[in-house]
């Protein structure tokens, strides 16, 4: 309803943000350069990885897991989807932190965007675009592997492969939000063990309930990982529940949030 | 001597303004995999297989070692390329009385500390957790120093051949030093590995001081010559290593 009322003039501004926020996405892709495409390809490989050697091989030593509902499966199954969900995790991190830091602070990209048409909020946008097709790319990949490994079938890899989308966009923007606030490059370890972290505790290798500590519970719960992974798992192991709606929900009010937060900084820090 | 004293001199005048950052990811994260490997995973693995004991005290050892990889990957790439490329540290240091050999081992001296002092916190942090057995277990020090030689030697021979367009420490960090993390028996004996797998687990440096380490963890020592075998075959890389590294050192400076 709201859209019917706009104004002709407001959707050609609409239009115009799009335009311009594409070609800050655009402008990433013509500067990929030979080994960043090499590099950009390999970030595949660490899921896989971790799925053969944790999922199969510690796999072999370990019985199976309670997904709920009374029901069990193999650990590789238990497992595949968390590998799933931080790698667009990963991928949209590393390319909204470090990347993004870079552009912002010793490139000056950004500074000559802005002597262009293009306004903040737009470049935030461009940026995640870019981020999000990063995890995409990696998210197809790992969710045609685990069909071909039995660990989902096609039909329920289809419907991940949009919250795949939602989950890169979402660490995209909290990345992005992250890097307005980073001085220096060493702040970056500080995100690293961060995202370790909430790679080995947001119920990823090991269920909930192997955590003795209600707080804890709660604050695993919590984690941005933890709501991405029990998506996704509920939706690759073919249990779709009204619950996976206040996943959903979660992530995204939580990657308008940081967008708001991202567009608002970037606003103050590059328009001085 | 005296010149790598002085190249030991210039890295611990640096590192004490540089610590924390490292101190944090060299710590705290290996802990962060104890707990979440050893223990909250640990709580769903069949430990008979292992012989007995917990499965804390299984992995333990093996991130120390670990750890010890990594940090003697991390300090020998990035801030060795430093040294080449954009800050020329090298080129200063032989404009002064110094040899090239006295960068090599200066820096390796400074390297192994690291590594050593990392593994020491790392020790002392597992036995909280009940994952020592006994006195024996002070030998994962010296191991993990070895470890770090044996890795980082040969990694200065390949990072002396970088210049500021080819840094290629992703991939080698992405195809190798991950792999090896995972396959070098840190997790699980490597003969849950596939078949075919387990020659490169034998290959990998990581595997052979992840065993020394646990031997020395453990109650359980395993036989000498077994410890042995393991050492000659660290010892191995190392001194092939320092060799390639003096030689790299040696045609990326002489211009």
């Amino acid at each position: 309803m709201v859209v019917a009322t706009l104004s002709p003039s407001v959707y050609a501004r609409l239009d115009g943000s799009l335009q311009r926020s594409s070609s800050v996405t655009a402008r990433n892709v013509t500067a990929l350069r030979s080994a960043y495409w090499l590099l950009l390809v390999s970030g595949f490989f660490e899921p896989l990885l971790y799925l053969l050697t944790i999922g199969y091989g510690l796999g072999t030593m370990i019985g199976r897991i309670p997904v709920g509902d009374g029901q069990t499966v193999k650990y590789a199954v238990y497992v595949a989807p968390a590998m799933l969900a931080s790698s667009a995790m990963t991928g949209a991190l590393a390319e909204s932190t470090f990347n993004f830091f870079g552009k912002m602070k010793f490139q000056k990209t950004f500074d000559s965007v802005l002597a262009t048409p293009v306004r903040p909020m737009e470049i935030a946008f461009g940026e995640l675009w870019w981020a999000m097709f990063r995890g995409a790319l990696y998210s197809a990949a790992f969710l045609v592997i685990m069909v071909f490994m039995h660990l989902t079938s096609s039909l329920w890899a289809l419907i991940a492969l949009p919250a795949t989308l939602l989950v890169g966009f979402t660490f995209g923007a909290v990345g992005m939000a992250l890097s307005t606030f980073m001085r220096s490059w060493q702040d970056f370890d500080v995100v690293a063990t961060v995202q370790v972290a909430l790679f080995l505790f947001s119920a990823t290798f090991a269920p909930l309930s192997a955590f003795h500590q209600a707080w804890l519970r709660v604050l695993i719960q919590c984690s941005p990982l933890y709501q991405s992974v029990a998506l996704l798992r509920g939706i690759t192991l073919g249990r779709p529940t009204a619950g996976l709606l206040v996943h959903v929900a979660y992530l995204a009010v939580l990657m308008m949030v940081c967008l708001f937060i991202a567009a608002r900084r970037m606003h103050k820090q590059l328009l001085k | 001597m005296s010149g790598a004293l002085a190249v030991l001199n210039y890295n611990l005048v640096g590192y004490r303004r540089t610590w924390r950052g490292s101190a944090l990811t060299s710590f705290v994260l290996p802990v962060l995999f104890v707990l979440g490997f050893g223990v909250a995973v640990g709580s769903y693995v069949n430990t008979g297989q292992l012989g007995g004991g917990t499965y804390l005290a299984y992995l333990a050892p093996g991130m120390i070692a670990s750890t010890a990889m990594q940090v003697a990957f991390g300090e020998s790439t990035w801030p060795i390329q430093t040294k080449f490329t954009w800050v020329r540290t090298y080129h200063a240091m032989i404009a002064a009385p110094l040899a090239i050999r006295d960068l090599v081992f200066g820096d390796m001296t400074f390297l192994v500390l690291r590594v050593v002092s990392s593994s020491a916190v790392f020790l002392f942090v597992t036995s909280l957790f009940g994952a020592v057995h006994s006195w024996w277990a002070i030998g994962v020090l010296p191991a993990c120093g070895l470890l770090g030689v044996a890795i980082a030697a040969p990694v200065f021979a390949f990072t002396a051949t970088m210049d500021s367009s080819t840094n290629y420490f992703a991939f080698l960090q992405r195809f190798i030093v991950i792999p090896m993390s995972l396959f070098a028996g840190v997790f699980y004996p490597i003969s849950k590995l596939p078949v075919f797998l387990q020659p490169l687990a034998w290959a990998s440096p990581l595997w052979h001081a992840v065993e020394i380490c646990r031997a020395a963890t453990h109650t359980n020592h395993g036989s000498l010559w077994a410890l042995l075998g393991h050492v000659a075959y660290l010892l191995l890389w190392a001194v092939v290593g320092l060799w390639l590294a003096l030689r790299q050192y040696r045609r990326r400076l002489s211009d």
